[in-house]
């Protein structure tokens, strides 16, 4: 997958799971739940939509590591290899 | 024949807009049900029969905007229905399907003067002249039309909202009455719907609160232990240890958990969990978590996650905005440290619990970094006082210091 494929992912799982947040309102560099306002229940099932799309199952001690939408995408490249 | 009218949704409504009937003349119902969707301050809320019954005929028309108590649709009853007939309109708790379910004896039922305020029977909202339908009168202030411009087509010259649709520029016809209920929120109808409930709250209620700092180490060390054996589908959120680690204390200090209405406190003796969730556009909902002292924790996790799930999407049901009776608000993984909130009228008691935080402790005769979390009761002196609510506080502490048993 490339990157934008990862972002892409990211942000239809993210709208799904928060509709009053349009893609467009997401930057790269913004974090989920300091800046978006994501709170504990979104964020987990953030987790779980990515985890059912990519197959990829992120480890709560990773959450710091998915925080922002570039850090999420960087980290999911590596994980999905 | 029964009239069902628009239910009281909580303590802050007044009104709802009638945007879809999932029933039809002529359908059977039966209690819990869901018959129309409304769109109130808070969302769209679906809401469920109480009755048993025929729809005789539907009395409300899309887009209408109705007050607490007016007749939505009349209901032929079976024959010994003749007394719900008689029974008050604005009485959803009484009614509610979960007493249907559990049948109680009738002592149970709150009387009719029970009756949440703001939630008497009235008229349907209308203005002075010309004469229109109430859909009408939605759909032609939306489109800014001037109904003293038109021509009534209906009943007594009244204007329909066939004569407002003629009226409208030919490229906004196309849009459903139902937009009207728009996906985001009407943030300052639901300021003052919460500005409403609020002020009343501190009216009526004479708070009191009590703060206590808990150590929470072993609930978070059993948490995260649990967690990492879990795909993400099955993992558990501090949340839901707060809220069923209340639950079990609401349980043991009935003075807690129930409804305060005209006649004094009804403890209820299921406790249904009113769980805060924000809104990123502002504001809050609190639905009920129907028995949550008796759901196992994954249970719990489980429904707290379509609840949020649904509060997002906007689709709750009567029954979780009226059932609750006592809330839960936490803070999240960041922010304050303590939560002092206001009780959310019928209920007497809301706990806030403030952002889990590291802090020195003391553990036998050092001193150790311990997860902790400051849990906030405001409680209302109506109905207890600061010992009932210690012994509560000191309940919240002790299940959370065997997460395991939660």
């Amino acid at each position: 997958m490339t990157d934008a494929d990862i972002r892409k992912a990211i942000l239809e799982e993210l709208t799904q799971i928060a509709p009053d947040i349009a893609p467009s309102d997401v930057g790269d560099g913004d974090h989920l739940q300091d800046d978006l306002e994501l709170d504990s229940m979104d964020f987990l099932n953030l987790v779980s939509a990515l985890h059912k799309r990519l197959g990829v199952d992120i480890p709560e001690t990773d959450y710091p590591k998915i925080a922002t939408l570039a850090l999420a995408v960087a980290y999911l490249k590596t994980r999905i290899g | 024949m029964s009239i069902f009218t628009m239910p009281s949704l909580g303590a802050d409504m007044e009104a709802g807009t009638l945007v879809e009937w999932m029933i039809k003349a002529g359908d059977t119902v039966h209690r819990g049900d869901v018959v129309a969707v409304v769109e109130t301050q808070k969302g769209a809320i679906e809401i469920e029969c109480f009755e048993e019954g025929i729809v005789e005929t539907l009395d409300a028309e899309i887009g209408a905007t109705l007050d607490v108590g007016a007749p939505l649709a009349t209901l032929r009853t079976p024959a010994k229905g003749s007394a719900s007939a008689a029974r008050p309109a604005a009485d959803p708790k009484k009614h509610a399907k979960r007493e249907a379910e559990t049948p109680a004896p009738p002592t149970e039922a709150p009387p009719p003067t029970s009756a949440p305020m703001g939630a008497t029977p009235s008229e349907v909202t209308t203005g002075e002249i010309p004469a229109a339908s109430p859909a009408a009168r939605v759909r032609a202030a939306e489109r800014g039309i001037d109904l003293g411009a038109l021509v009534g087509t209906g009943p007594n010259r009244a204007i329909v909202l066939a004569d407002v649709e003629a009226a409208e520029p030919a490229a906004v016809k196309a849009a459903p009455v139902s937009s009207s209920a728009k996906p985001g929120l009407d943030m300052a109808a639901m300021r003052t719907a919460i500005a409403n409930a609020m002020a009343r709250s501190k009216r009526e209620i004479p708070h009191y609160y009590l703060t206590q700092t808990i150590d929470l180490q072993a609930a978070s060390d059993w948490l995260t232990a649990t967690n990492a054996t879990r795909p993400p589908d099955a993992r558990l959120l501090m949340g839901a240890l707060f809220v069923k680690a209340v639950s079990i204390a609401a349980a043991q200090v009935p003075q807690m958990n129930g409804h305060y209405d005209a006649d004094g406190f009804h403890p209820a003796k299921a406790v249904h969990a009113g769980v805060a969730v924000a809104l990123r556009q502002g504001g809050l909902v609190a639905p009920a978590l129907h028995d949550a002292e008796t759901l196992p924790l994954d249970d719990l996790m489980t429904r707290m996650r379509d609840l949020v799930a649904r509060v997002r999407s906007g689709r709750l049901r009567s029954s979780e905005m009226t059932d609750g009776t006592i809330t839960i608000s936490a803070m999240g993984d960041t922010g304050a440290d303590a939560m002092a909130a206001v009780i959310y009228p019928p209920q007497v008691a809301i706990v806030g619990f403030g952002a889990p935080v590291a802090r020195p402790w003391i553990v036998g005769d050092a001193i150790a970094p311990r997860m902790t979390v400051t849990v906030t009761l405001s409680a209302d002196h109506r109905v207890s006082d600061g010992r009932r609510g210690a012994k509560f506080l000191a309940a919240i502490n002790t299940a959370l210091q065997t997460p395991e048993t939660l």
